[in-house]
């Protein structure tokens, strides 16, 4: 069983109050942190190793340090709860059942930065949660976690819930900002980054919800105890949303050390595919990483055992691998078309893309449609020569990722399933009718019955 | 031309106080939800205009941003909104399915309004409840797991909520 450092307390009755909260151990961490100081705080998340845990998998503590100090110039922690990526439901879970949890990292990480206005970028859809969040703010008031003089130490900091409107690229941390100062979301071309200007022009940090509720047990047992948890980079634990076709759908915390295999057919995480249905194909990492066949996923191609990581899941490049992302994992079961999977994706891509770049906005809007041709049977052959062309063309062309994003999908449903794709160009009538199945293996995949 | 009453007001100056001084523009989008959950549940050109008044911007500030973001409708919609996802993960457990429930029952397609004003069905990109899927958000709540016999539950119950109001 992995141990757990952030959902441990998440089954408690009432822990969604303040004094449930408190009673069970909780804000311990900012009376430490009180005493430690702020360049003390960084040193432990730096010892932690604690990687960005909204896709990106940047190392929190030197994000931290590149934050400028110009004299009399207010900074600012900006928390991303935009939580957009599809597959991803995991801040979701963590604000709604644990608000305490988010606003305890939220102070420590406030006095670390030096921030007295600290922002959370809320996604509108969680409405609900923006009053979850501002009832919990209020209660820390009451106790003097949030507001003046926090605890007496002469530090202050207010925490602000901004809502957002709909719109998956204000994860994009310059896009985020923008829209706090009330626009588009349109992302800013960096340098400057957000360390250096951010929101209104002032050093900003932007941090991922599960990644500043991650400084809470780290500042409670160490930089250095936190980092004996899982394995090499991937330090700590990971809070991973499954969904798709599994037994248990929900959100799980794991150590990174348990093997994909066991994630998806233990009963102590998705306890495996309904209905007997075998492994199909699988998108660990939210919509934007590549998808894998079931044998690529459970082994790399060296033959290897894939574990639950960051370097694990990447092994293999995007050839043979993929990416551990914002951690959504998405499960196909045989009955499922990895070309209709790929249509929603492509589908969303294009909704979602702000259109500033002309790759992304017209390449996004080119591939939603090849691949809805293909999809309904009347697609050609040279329309998947045309969709790898144009996925080419938007990777690494565009001012955000949003556009590699798009793109990623795309082109790992190309290159494990093309025999599918073409099987819709020549079948037409099938196509409309039934799905591919299994047909894309040569060999018949290995389908443990228990773990 | 309609305006905030005292409490909206009340609750605009709260959301105006969050950000520094002169930073007001920054409030644009909470209080747009203000202004569209105050005035009928879209926003009319009068009403942005009236939202530009009071945060010292310019009409087309408020315009660009109110056009880029999924969640403001520019025109009226009926009194309950049905958004149904309909992303990869709510596609691979059925919403196709309950997509054309709702569309058979209520006689709509998606994007349209019943003649009635009562219910508007919109289909909608991840709305980060995959593992619930497939689901639909109603005004604040997420409505989740979704069936046929669901379906039928949640639009009786606002039939029911419409008629208690009337």
């Amino acid at each position: 069983m992995s141990q757990k450092l952030l959902l441990d307390k998440a089954h408690v009755e009432g822990i969604r109050t303040y004094d449930v909260y408190r009673r069970e151990g909780g804000y311990r961490a900012v009376e430490k942190a009180i005493k430690m100081g702020p360049e003390a705080i960084v040193e432990e998340v730096k010892k932690s190793g604690l990687r960005g845990r909204g896709g990106a998998g940047f190392p929190a503590g030197m994000k931290w340090s590149f934050i400028a100090k110009p004299e009399g110039v207010p900074r600012h922690l900006v928390c991303n709860a935009d939580e957009s990526e599809p597959g991803t439901f995991k801040d979701r879970y963590l604000m709604e059942f644990l608000p305490h949890l988010l606003i305890e990292g939220l102070i420590v990480s406030s006095f670390a930065l030096g921030s007295n206005a600290t922002y959370i970028y809320i996604r509108g859809e969680y409405a609900w949660i923006v009053d979850i969040l501002e009832h919990a703010i209020e209660e820390a008031r009451a106790h003097n976690f949030v507001g003046k003089n926090i605890l007496g130490s002469g530090f202050d900091c207010e925490i602000y819930v901004h809502r957002g409107a709909g719109a998956y690229i204000c994860g994009e941390e310059t896009a985020l900002i923008e829209s706090l100062e009330g626009k588009r979301g349109n992302p800013r071309i960096k340098p400057p980054f957000p360390a250096i200007q951010g929101v209104w022009l002032r050093p900003t940090v932007v941090n991922n919800v599960e990644t500043l509720a991650a400084v809470v047990p780290i500042i409670n047992m160490g930089g250095e105890e936190y980092a004996k948890i899982g394995v090499g980079k991937s330090t700590g634990t990971k809070l991973m949303s499954a969904c798709g076709n599994i037994n248990k759908p929900g959100v799980y915390e794991i150590d990174m050390t348990i093997s994909v295999e066991e994630f998806i057919y233990s009963d102590e995480y998705c306890g495996g595919i309904p209905n007997g249905k075998r492994l199909k194909a699988c998108i660990p990492g939210g919509s934007s990483v590549p998808i894998l066949p079931a044998n690529l996923l459970l082994k790399t191609a060296k033959g290897e055992t894939r574990y639950m990581n960051y370097e694990s899941l990447s092994d293999g490049g995007f050839a043979t691998g993929s990416m551990m992302g914002s951690g959504g994992f998405i499960v196909l079961d045989e009955d499922q078309c990895v070309v209709k999977n790929t249509y929603t994706f492509a589908r969303f891509y294009r909704h979602e893309s702000c259109g500033q770049c002309s790759p992304c906005r017209e390449g996004t809007g080119w591939m939603e449609k090849l691949l809805l041709r293909l999809e309904n049977g009347a697609g050609k052959l040279s329309d998947i020569d045309l969709l790898w062309d144009i996925q080419r063309k938007i990777e690494g062309n565009t001012i955000c990722p949003l556009g590699d994003a798009a793109a990623w999908p795309v082109a790992a449903a190309i290159r494990h399933f093309r025999d599918e794709f073409e099987w819709h160009v020549f079948h037409p009538d099938e196509a409309v009718k039934r799905n591919y199945g299994l047909a894309h293996y040569a060999d018949a995949i290995h389908v443990p019955a228990t773990v | 031309m309609a305006k905030f009453n005292d409490t909206q007001l009340t609750e605009f100056n709260r959301l105006v106080s969050h950000y520094p001084e002169g930073k007001q523009k920054s409030a644009l989008l909470p209080v747009l939800h203000l202004a569209q959950d105050t005035f009928g549940g879209w926003l009319s050109t009068e009403t942005m205009d009236y939202v530009a008044e009071l945060l010292h911007i310019a009409p087309i500030e408020v315009y660009e941003v109110a056009t880029f973001y999924s969640m403001y409708n520019l025109k009226p919609v009926g009194k309950y909104m049905f958004e149904v996802c309909q992303t990869g993960p709510c596609m691979l457990n059925g919403c196709d399915n309950i997509i054309a429930y709702i569309t058979d029952k209520l006689g709509i397609k998606a994007g349209e309004t019943t003649p009635d004003g009562m219910f508007t069905l919109k289909t909608v990109e991840c709305l980060g409840a995959c593992g619930y899927a497939p689901m639909m958000q109603l005004g604040k709540t997420y409505r989740e797991h979704l069936t046929k016999e669901k379906v039928d539950s949640i639009i009786d119950e606002c039939r029911k909520n419409a008629a208690a109001n009337n």
